[in-house]
């Protein structure tokens, strides 16, 4: 499976979503905002980092890149698409998933690794988890904090569409503890936290059996890579 | 050449962790009076031609879809400057 990760002016972890790509099994295809070629793609990734510095809205410049006319439509056809952190912020100034992200509450940037609840494992990026699964995976952001209004927040509950939810602490604010939500379709994923670090042992957040060792993030790729093997 | 100003803020419900910080460096420096702070964004859009219907049109929509996200932000003020409107749009062209 090819899957294009996106590079913008300021994407800071195209290549670490590049490398869980190829460490799941699939194929990383890089994509330059510029383009409006998706090079026949099967799936696309929206990395995190600080597109245009974040100047005007986090990801609301990068949302107006050329590139973007092709994401919205092949999303609104059915491509899986996953928004990392700054990826995340672009999906909603684009409109593919609803809410918005503003500063964290306690006004500074957060690092950590952040324990996730996994709720809706029906998705493209999330079938191989199982519902109610917790993961750890890492969260570093300074605008993270998940907004929306009560009916937005009631719907994207009462459809099952929030994704994962925070366990233990809140760490930015977020409405409802609402870590990453998607689309009615399941095929649009964005969430704050960073899946693609955590996916070779050495490398990823601590875990009870060793340090460094966690590789939770891993299972968002090669879901996206079995629900394309199972669709073919 | 015409200015217009165009003035975002955040929602008035949410919380401003920007204003709340600024609030809290008044407070300490014994600014008292002042109980609450809220940052927001001022545009400033220079135009080379004239202030007519079309362009107010065009830059209420930029103001509401551009520079402003409607989800956590308002748009507070469209200044279109002292230039008058034009009668009629279409004699400028």
């Amino acid at each position: 499976m090819r899957i294009g990760v996106i590079t913008f002016p300021g994407s800071l972890d195209d290549r670490d979503a590049q490398r869980a790509v190829r460490l799941a099994g699939g194929e990383p295809v890089a994509l330059w905002h510029g383009s409006h070629d998706l090079e026949g793609v099967d799936a696309l990734i929206l990395p995190g980092g600080f597109s245009y510095g974040d100047y005007l809205r986090c990801g609301a410049i990068a949302s107006l890149s050329p590139i973007m006319t092709e994401v919205v439509d092949a999303a609104n056809s059915g491509m899986p698409v996953l928004g990392i952190c700054n990826g995340f912020q672009m999906l909603t100034e684009a409109h593919l998933l609803e809410g918005g992200l503003i500063r964290n509450d306690h006004g500074s940037f957060i690092c950590r690794d952040q324990v996730l609840t996994v709720e809706n494992a029906a998705t493209a990026w999330t079938s191989d988890f199982e519902a109610g699964q917790q993961i750890t995976i890492p969260l570093k952001n300074g605008e993270g904090g998940f907004i929306a209004d009560a009916d937005t927040l009631d719907r994207l509950e009462g459809e099952g569409r929030v994704a994962f939810r925070y366990v233990d602490v809140n760490p930015n604010g977020s409405m409802r503890d609402i870590a990453g939500i998607t689309n009615a379709r399941g095929n649009v994923v964005g969430l704050m936290p960073h899946p693609e670090h955590a996916v070779e042992p050495g490398f990823g957040p601590d875990t009870a059996a060793a340090m460094r060792s966690g590789v939770d993030g891993l299972g968002f790729f090669t879901s996206v890579i079995r629900s394309a093997l199972v669709e073919a | 050449m015409p200015t217009i100003v165009v003035d975002v803020m955040p929602k008035a419900e949410l919380l401003d962790p920007q204003g709340k910080a600024v609030a809290g460096a008044l407070s300490r420096t014994g600014h008292a009076a002042i109980s609450s702070v809220r940052i927001g964004k001022r545009f400033e859009l220079t135009v080379d031609g004239p202030v007519d219907d079309e362009l107010r049109a065009s830059v209420q929509q930029i103001a509401d879809e551009i520079l402003s996200n409607s989800v956590i932000e308002d748009v507070v003020n469209i200044d279109f400057g002292d230039a008058e409107p034009a009668a009629d749009a279409s004699t400028e062209a």
